[in-house]
């Protein structure tokens, strides 16, 4: 375990063999003074310095690094020896750091030979010191222990060693000083790009992989890049450039020494030797120190988003892929417009406080310093709400290329019915995961539309409403007016009438059951409807004259029992079936198609028998393929009580024009609903329901 | 270069290249509770929770945390919360991922917090750490090793916040008692 030690505390050493790491922000000399036990210096011989890098039990490098390893052998200390201070001082002449405090705070550890940390030290608070101990080794009754010092010198090595005795401390530290500086002429210099920047990170690595590589868009990315991670913390410590390696490093230092080491361009790349690969960042260009051409080489591309592409999202198959997309696409866009109305929203209630003090405040009343302060609060809240937008506007542009790419990509099942794919629609052979049940959008972005995907089988019965909007909500509700305006829709051109919506929520269940069956394989899918008053008639045309509807349904109290009488009677033999593993021996006229049951202008035409039975189908009928999609003015149900509620809560809502009413699993943004209708005078509808019947009758 | 710091000390750090952070995650790892003889399951569990609070003008705006796993803006996210702790191995036992460049932009800072939700003492939780790990790279940026902590439950870690165009991280390393991050608010904010 490692200790991580504050000014002045110690800790004991379990090994008398360790070694002492140094990591700094630049380029240091680091060197060690054996002390006896008043901490004094015999005398030159007791310091290990550049110029004189051994000493019995202690080897120093020979020159200025930003890490270092010094080996020290307690053991083989002399016994006067009581004190090993570990000094760290910032070489003059190099241009690059004159003190401490305008630098990161080194760091030091004390190791194992195996690089274990027994103890670590961080020199924080130095300001204006150019030499520091940073840690002592001392005995103390016979065994060896660590203490954090962190003792800085404004006057430098001369202060230092002065400090401890030494009366040639100031000949000594212009050794030291001439011996770093030949350290320096040494050392390889430093390739010009490489130099860029005391960094840590390389500036110059190859370039990013290209954006088809990482599929999928920025957002979703920018956490994960498996590169990036790889490369974690592998070499902490890395051997650096020192040049001379001590006895106990291990070959890698060798390399480092080798490899070309910027030591003396005084800004020092400690980067590890074999962490060259890890591409660019992207970001910001590097340092201002880089030179010229060191920002030529960082791959600009990396900076942008990724082009999009369709069906980049993680699944097993191109549906999976594009079904995970688009709800992919669907929260972020819920969450960039939660971030930009938090932050309009924190900027309107700044905006509001700003001006409420400008007013409480007395000085203001007079002179025009009121006006100052609030035309101020004006500009920071119109400066806020503008960065927000333009940031909502950054994320809509790569959604909208995105959406673009994969709208023409959908499958029949995910693609709207004015997508070519329906020309070209053909009857499928396997059942589809998920069915596009309209679009949704957000006022704010009103040229974006989500595919609303709802997995298949269904588990939730749909019930489209078909009364007026504001019944539901006990009121008109003025933002879903604006957004109803705001749409410029034909469907939206004034308010629909009772009749209007009535023939639109019946058009609507049409397109979705049109759409159902012609996703599914022909004969899997079935559709019944109950229409007690014959009313549906003009709107199932489109299902009758196909052939995919067989007849229109029987009218009257009779109709609503019969079908329901059947269906509950799959609904209970499948039920069985199931449950005793007794698939076989359902009687030969059973349908064993999923069905879907059309409930037109609910409740005319029930009783309370028939209720029940559809109450029950509700509940039980999902799990055994019978699915229910209701079309009623929910206002005109309330007649029936409370007793009804279970019912409407267990079927999600959709309404036949665009409403402002389905929250986002996330924030809980209200979505506008759009139906999935064919566009005005298409048969695409009729067509596709034909060429399902052709392919029925000729299996 | 990762920094090492112990409880109290505060250090400001810029990327050493002068650019700024882009993706940070927030990393959080301590040894479970050793497991004993029958019904070893009864073993007190180490449960120990981080969070990251999202002030707009030191105002708390957002906070991330055990039961909110993703901020509203989807900018910074926790990977899921971990009961028991793993191996004391050094990997993250759980983790924050902040993506700054969707950070809304009235969010100004972002504070990471650890909370021991079971109680125990950072002093009696094994091989406790909590980092702050630069994504683009993988290159931590700070540690601190909780274990050996003292008396304290909580610790106000670091903030990473807006500077200029960009962001910068600060180590705070403020211990303190409590829960939950609520609990540590009035810690938090003499650090905003």
């Amino acid at each position: 375990m490692t200790a991580e030690l504050v000014r002045g505390q110690n800790h004991p050493l379990d090994r008398t063999r360790v070694e002492i790491r140094v990591a700094a922000d630049g380029p240091v000399v680091a060197g060690v003074t054996l002390g006896d036990a008043q901490g004094r210096l015999s005398g030159v011989e007791a310091v290990a310095h550049p110029g004189a890098p051994r000493r019995t039990g202690i080897e120093v490098p020979r020159q200025a690094a930003a890490e270092h390893r010094i080996a020290v052998d307690l053991d083989a200390l002399p016994e006067a020896v009581h004190r090993v201070s570990v000094l760290l001082a910032l070489p003059s002449g190099t241009g690059a750091l004159t003190t401490f405090g305008a630098a990161a705070a080194p760091a030091v550890a004390v190791t194992g030979l195996d690089g274990t940390a027994l103890a670590r030290y961080t020199l924080t608070g130095l300001d204006a010191e150019s030499a520091v101990v940073a840690v002592e080794l001392y005995r103390r009754q016979g065994a060896w222990k660590v203490r954090a010092v962190g003792q800085g010198y404004a006057g430098g090595l001369p202060a230092m060693l002065h400090d401890q005795g030494l009366p040639q401390a100031a000949e000594l530290a212009a050794e030291i000083e001439q011996a770093v500086g030949l350290g320096q002429a040494r050392a390889v210099p430093a390739p010009a790009p490489v130099a860029a920047g005391r960094s840590e990170r390389p500036v110059t690595g190859p370039p990013a992989p290209p954006a088809g590589d990482r599929p999928s868009t920025a957002p979703r990315t920018a956490s994960d890049d498996p590169a990036a991670s790889a490369h974690g913390t592998g070499a902490a410590h890395g051997t650096g450039p020192t040049a001379e390696p001590t006895a106990a490093a291990d070959p890698a230092a060798e390399s480092g020494a080798a490899s070309p080491a910027p030591v003396a361009a005084g800004p020092v790349d400690y980067r590890h030797p074999r962490r060259r690969g890890t591409p660019a960042p992207p970001g910001p260009a590097p340092s201002p120190a880089a030179t010229p051409s060191a920002p030529a080489t960082v791959p600009a591309a990396a900076d942008g988003p990724a082009q999009p592409v369709a069906g980049d999202a993680a699944g097993w198959s191109m549906d999976e892929r594009l079904y995970n997309q688009v709800w992919g696409m669907f929260e972020d866009l819920a969450r960039s417009v939660a971030a930009y109305r938090s932050a309009a929203g924190f900027a309107a209630s700044r905006l509001e406080q700003e001006l409420d003090e400008a007013l409480a405040d007395p000085r203001n009343r007079l002179g025009t310093a009121a006006d100052a302060a609030r035309a101020t609060a004006r500009d920071r809240h119109a400066t806020l709400v503008t960065r927000a937008r333009a940031a909502l506007d950054r994320d809509l542009g790569q959604l909208v290329a995105e959406s673009q790419v994969v709208e023409p990509a959908l499958p029949p099942a995910f693609a709207r019915w004015d997508n070519p794919v329906w020309h070209g629609y053909q009857p499928p052979q396997e059942r589809p995961m998920a069915l596009r049940l309209g679009d949704l959008h957000l006022p704010e972005v009103l040229d974006l539309r989500i595919p609303m995907l709802v997995r298949l089988p269904l588990e939730r019965g749909l019930w489209i409403d078909s009364g007026p909007g504001s019944a539901v909500h006990g009121g008109p509700d003025p933002e879903r007016e604006v957004a109803r305006r705001e749409l410029g829709s034909a469907l939206t051109d004034g308010p629909p009438d009772e009749a209007e919506l009535r023939r639109l929520a019946m058009e609507t269940a049409v397109a979705i059951a049109a759409r159902l069956l012609a996703v599914h394989p022909p004969g899997d899918f079935a559709v019944q409807v109950i229409d007690p008053a014959g009313t549906a008639a003009p709107a199932l045309a489109p299902l009758v004259e196909s052939g995919a509807l067989p007849a229109l349904p029987v009218p009257g109290a009779q109709g609503v029992a019969s079908v329901l009488e059947g269906l509950t009677r799959r609904v209970d033999l499948v039920q069985m079936a199931v449950r005793h593993r007794a698939a076989d021996s359902l009687p030969p006229d059973l349908d064993t198609a999923e069905q879907l049951l059309i409930v037109h202008d609910f409740p005319h035409g029930f009783d309370d028998r028939a209720l029940t039975r559809l109450r029950y189908l509700a509940d039980e009928g999902p799990a055994v393929g019978v699915h229910l999609l209701m079309v009623a003015d929910r206002a005109r149900t309330r007649e029936y009580g409370p007793v009804l509620d279970p019912l409407w809560r267990s079927l999600l809502r959709i309404t036949p024009v665009p409403d402002a009413h389905l929250a986002d699993p996330w924030v809980g943004h209200a979505w506008t609903y759009e139906p999935p209708l064919a566009p005005e005078g298409s048969q695409v509808v009729r067509q596709v329901l034909g060429q399902l019947v052709a392919a029925r009758r000729t299996p | 270069m990762s920094v090492n710091l112990s409880k109290g000390q505060g250090i400001s750090l810029e990327k050493s290249d002068g650019g700024s952070l882009t993706a940070v995650r927030m990393g959080l790892g301590w040894r479970s509770a050793p497991r004993r003889g029958l019904f070893g399951r009864r073993t007190s569990e180490i449960d120990l929770d981080a969070s990251a609070v999202l002030f707009a003008e030191k105002k708390p705006i957002d906070v991330v945390f055990f039961q909110h796993l993703t901020s509203d803006d989807g900018a910074v996210r926790h990977t899921g919360d971990n009961l028991v702790g793993g191996a004391g191995k050094g990997g993250d036992d759980e983790a924050i991922l902040v993506d700054l460049a969707r950070v809304p932009v009235h969010i100004d800072q972002i504070v990471f917090t650890v909370n021991s939700f079971t109680g125990q003492t950072f002093a009696e939780v094994q091989d406790a750490f909590c980092r702050l790990v630069d994504e683009t790279t993988g290159e931590e940026l700070a540690r601190y090793t909780l274990t050996g902590g003292g008396d304290y439950t909580a610790q106000v870690m670091s903030k990473v916040h807006r500077v200029g165009g960009g962001w910068q991280m600060t180590a705070i390393g403020e211990p303190s008692v409590g829960r939950t991050f609520q609990d540590l608010v009035p810690a938090i904010l003499p650090h905003l």
